[in-house]
């Protein structure tokens, strides 16, 4: 008999053309909550889901109480007695407390219809058992997001899972809602289940688990007991890489203040905003997903609204409603998701170069396709986009030719500011150098870029000054970025 | 098989060249979704033929449209609103009030200009509420909301009018429909230049390009500062009033309006756009297209009706041909990669 209720062995899981995991280890033992971390995209998701059975692994194998097993689907792992819990629940929110509970193993009467006396009562049992009050019938999209999360875990209970996987749970909570997580947790604990806690929270693994396992690039780097492992250690662990020098980062004089951002604020979403940019400046803005950062960029562009806040555009004011109040004033924004926000893959790549500036191709209201062509031709060969005529199809072109696509776009207009979401997000290491290039060759030319990033070397390697946010705040603004190591990033953007 | 390498020339800098034009292709030109539209235009009028020998006369032919102009008139805007991804079944509806209000203001007293314009103003205000309760009420599928304002638009004519009718126009309104220049109807000539108007409006004006946009990717329009609401806003009363121009062109062919004309008009207009290449879920169809299958279509019902045949079984030929239609762009695709359609359009 091992030691071990789960154990996964040299585990790698390929996407195409990317290991989403690389040979990876993990061991839970019966009755621990073991953490697991590390930074945005180091892996963490697509191994529960390998747990899970969502994923099968190209290599590797999964022991359960000792016993080699392969998952095939969900249920397989389900039936093993496995269950996760994610951030973002898979609740059905129409549905009542029991339903939603109940989903796919729901109890039934001789008559094989459902049985509803005998699943209300059981589901009161289960929330009545882990402490909470939740009525049964009242409907799930009604309760609070901690209240949902106690009801997935009524329902892990309830499936008699042994195995419990909490994918970020405390993300949206409230510290009090954190408090009555962590109890449930623990009494799930003292009842010999066995929970692998996912949290980019510091204090959670702190409060609840005795083992912690970091995951970073996709790769397994170690597994400690909490007690026995410091921050700092455990901090250099998850980013500790060597950052090679592909950022062609030149040297620019800092010219003057274009563009100031005073008090903004939306409700649920980020307060009191501020920060400035100069020209010829790389402002780099960081923070965990779900800080706000993308959030604050769009109320800035007006695709979303603001609740309160100033915008000025060398010292003078503008009021910005609509994505083309934002342009016309000089601010472009170059979308995080860029084949659903950025481009329209359908369209050549003239057509889409061409999308938010068409003032500039028509005449009357005619649009002069030749002055079209020969304008994206140029904007494209400019950003040495790898295409072979301005005909070809957006969707014909890699993730980092697309980008260039909507730099080109972005170039057409007349900006002074140009913001860039998550730039390099899903490109490959080539096209990402020459996105930097591109990046370092526009603040020489004058204008003011913020830059929006998870990725720390790509922060590191290209700002000026780094601006951290943390929970819809702006926690700290780094003034020089050549002063501040990973660590010090992190230890901001994370809650201590 | 095997990937299309990509071949670019790339200068000794570094430099890559891209080309501003493209040459003409034998093979797109032929794949176009019209050549089917002309090929089953050609198989309507055979059909015709044999049914009538006296249908192949210039006049017969010309005369014919008649019957299909009312419909056609408001098919170009609604191709508008499918390729903005949205659908508008209010537009019966809306031809039946704009020609009650006309009957009524004409039978108050005014002159027939004014009621004419009163028809005018009431399809545009009908097709702007369309879009602004779109554009307040996010959340609101059009199909929905045009359904409602369908059956709300209807009611208020039958509240206004009743069971009558009214009747008694000037002489001059009745030759809207049967006047001619020569052998050729006003009201062809009339959508000649409206198709012009629309080609011209959705293939080269920053406006068409929009739409197109919006169809394709709202969010991708919106990021890109296209002015999504005004532009869903516009094109619902272009339709509003597009309905409006049809009521008076049908209330001159019957020479009387009553609050239950047009009924199921919507549902052939549609017909019209999509079997015209305009798809329902946006961002794709020519006004070409759009031009041809109003004349499959309408042929195809003048046709049947010179057999005799019940408005029903019309009714399951259209049906049909509608189906056929959604099929065939599949078709489309396999005959582009035949070997004999490859060797055919080879330069």
């Amino acid at each position: 008999m091992s030691d071990y209720i789960l154990e996964l062995k040299g585990i790698t899981k390929i996407f195409p053309g990317v290991k989403a995991l690389d040979n990876v280890h993990f061991q839970l033992k019966k009755g621990e909550i073991h953490a697991l971390m590390g930074e945005n995209g180091a892996g963490k998701s697509t191994f529960i889901k390998v747990i899970t059975g969502v994923h099968i692994p190209e290599e590797g194998e999964i022991y359960l109480k000792g016993e080699k097993v392969t998952f095939k689907n969900p249920k397989d792992a389900q039936q093993c007695s496995i269950a996760a819990i994610y951030q973002h629940g898979t609740t059905y929110p129409y549905l009542s407390v029991t339903e939603n509970i109940f989903m796919g193993h729901e109890k039934l009467t001789k008559l094989h219809t459902i049985d509803w006396k005998c699943m209300h009562k059981e589901a009161k049992e289960l929330l009545e058992h882990i402490g909470s009050d939740i009525d049964p019938h009242a409907n799930m999209g009604d309760l609070t997001v901690a209240q949902q999360q106690v009801v997935e875990i009524a329902k892990a209970i309830s499936t008699q899972a042994e195995i419990i996987i909490m994918d970020e749970p405390t993300a949206a909570l409230s510290k009090r809602e954190c408090e009555g997580l962590y109890r449930i947790t623990e009494q799930l604990r003292d009842e010999g289940k066995s929970i692998i806690f996912i949290s980019h929270r510091f204090e959670d693994m702190y409060r609840l688990a005795s083992r912690v396992t970091v995951f970073r690039d996709s790769q397994y780097i170690g597994t400690w007991d909490v007690d026995g492992i410091s921050n700092d250690v455990l901090i250099s662990k998850m980013v500790g890489r060597e950052i090679k020098d592909i950022y062609p980062k030149q040297e620019v004089k800092r010219g003057k203040e274009i563009f100031r951002v005073e008090d903004l604020s939306k409700t649920g979403y980020y307060r009191d905003i501020n920060f400035n940019l100069y020209e010829g400046e790389i402002l780099a803005v960081t923070g965990l997903v779900g800080a706000g950062r993308t959030e604050v960029c769009q109320g800035i562009m007006g695709i979303d609204k603001v609740d309160s806040g100033r915008i000025y555009l060398d010292g003078k004011r503008v009021r910005v409603n609509h994505p083309q109040e934002a342009m016309d004033a000089g601010i472009g924004y170059l979308p995080e998701d860029r084949q659903k926000q950025g481009l329209i893959l359908d369209w050549s790549l003239a057509q889409n170069v061409t999308l938010a500036t068409l003032e500039k191709f028509t005449k009357g209201s005619i649009i002069n396709r030749k002055k079209e062509n020969n304008k994206s031709k140029e904007l494209l060969e400019k950003v040495k986009t790898k295409a072979l005529s301005v005909y070809d199809k957006a969707s014909s072109l890699s993730g980092g030719n697309q980008q260039k696509v909507i730099v080109a776009k972005i170039l057409n207009s007349d900006l002074k500011v140009i913001i860039l979401d998550e730039p390099t997000k899903g490109v490959d290491v080539g096209a990402k150098a020459q996105i930097y290039e591109i990046m370092s060759e526009l603040a020489a030319s004058g204008y003011g870029v913020i830059m929006i990033s998870s990725e720390m070397p790509e922060v590191l390697g290209m700002a000026d000054r780094i601006m951290v946010m943390k929970e819809g705040r702006v926690s700290r603004i780094f003034e020089d970025a050549k002063d501040v190591t990973q660590e010090m990033i992190l230890e901001t953007a994370m809650d201590m | 098989m095997a990937k299309e390498i990509v071949r670019q020339t790339v200068s000794e800098d570094g430099t890559r060249t891209i080309a501003a034009s493209r040459e003409f292709s034998l093979k797109r030109f032929f794949l176009q979704w019209e050549w089917m539209l002309v090929l089953m235009l050609i198989a309507v009028n055979i059909f015709n033929l044999s049914a009538s020998p006296n249908y192949a006369n210039a006049r017969n032919i010309l005369n014919a449209t008649r019957d299909f102009l009312d419909k056609a008139v408001v098919v170009f805007p609604m191709a508008f609103v499918l390729m903005l991804g949205e659908i508008d079944i209010s537009v019966a509806s809306i031809m039946a009030l704009s020609a009650t209000i006309m009957g009524v203001v004409y039978r108050a007293g005014y002159p027939m200009a004014v009621a004419m314009s009163a028809a005018l103003i009431t399809g545009t205000i009908c097709g702007m509420i369309n879009g602004l309760i779109l554009v307040k009420f996010r959340q609101l599928s059009s199909m929905i909301v045009t359904l409602s304002t369908q059956i709300i638009y209807r009611g208020i004519a039958l509240i206004i009018l009743e069971t009558n009718s009214v009747g008694g126009f000037p002489k001059w309104f009745g030759s809207i429909a049967a006047g001619k220049v020569g052998l050729v109807p006003y009201g062809l000539i009339f959508i000649v230049f409206e198709a012009l108007f629309f080609a011209y409006l959705l293939h080269y004006t920053k406006f068409g390009r929009r739409c197109y946009a919006m169809g394709n990717s709202v969010t991708a329009a919106q990021y890109s500062g296209v002015r999504t609401d005004r532009i869903k806003v516009i094109v619902y009363t272009m339709a509003g009033l597009f309905s409006a121009v049809a009521a008076i062109y049908l209330a001159s062919k019957m020479s009387s309006v009553r609050p239950d004309i047009a009924k199921g008009y919507e549902l052939d207009i549609i017909a019209m756009a999509v079997l015209g290449g305009v798809s329902t879920s946006g961002g794709k169809g020519r006004i070409l297209g759009a031009s041809l299958a109003i004349l499959v279509i309408g042929y195809l019902r003048y046709g049947l009706g010179l057999m005799n045949a019940s408005s029903q079984i019309i009714m399951i030929v259209v049906g049909a041909l509608l189906i056929l239609t959604v099929a065939i762009p599949g078709l489309k695709e396999s005959v582009g990669n035949t070997n004999w359609f490859r060797k055919l359009t080879r330069h």
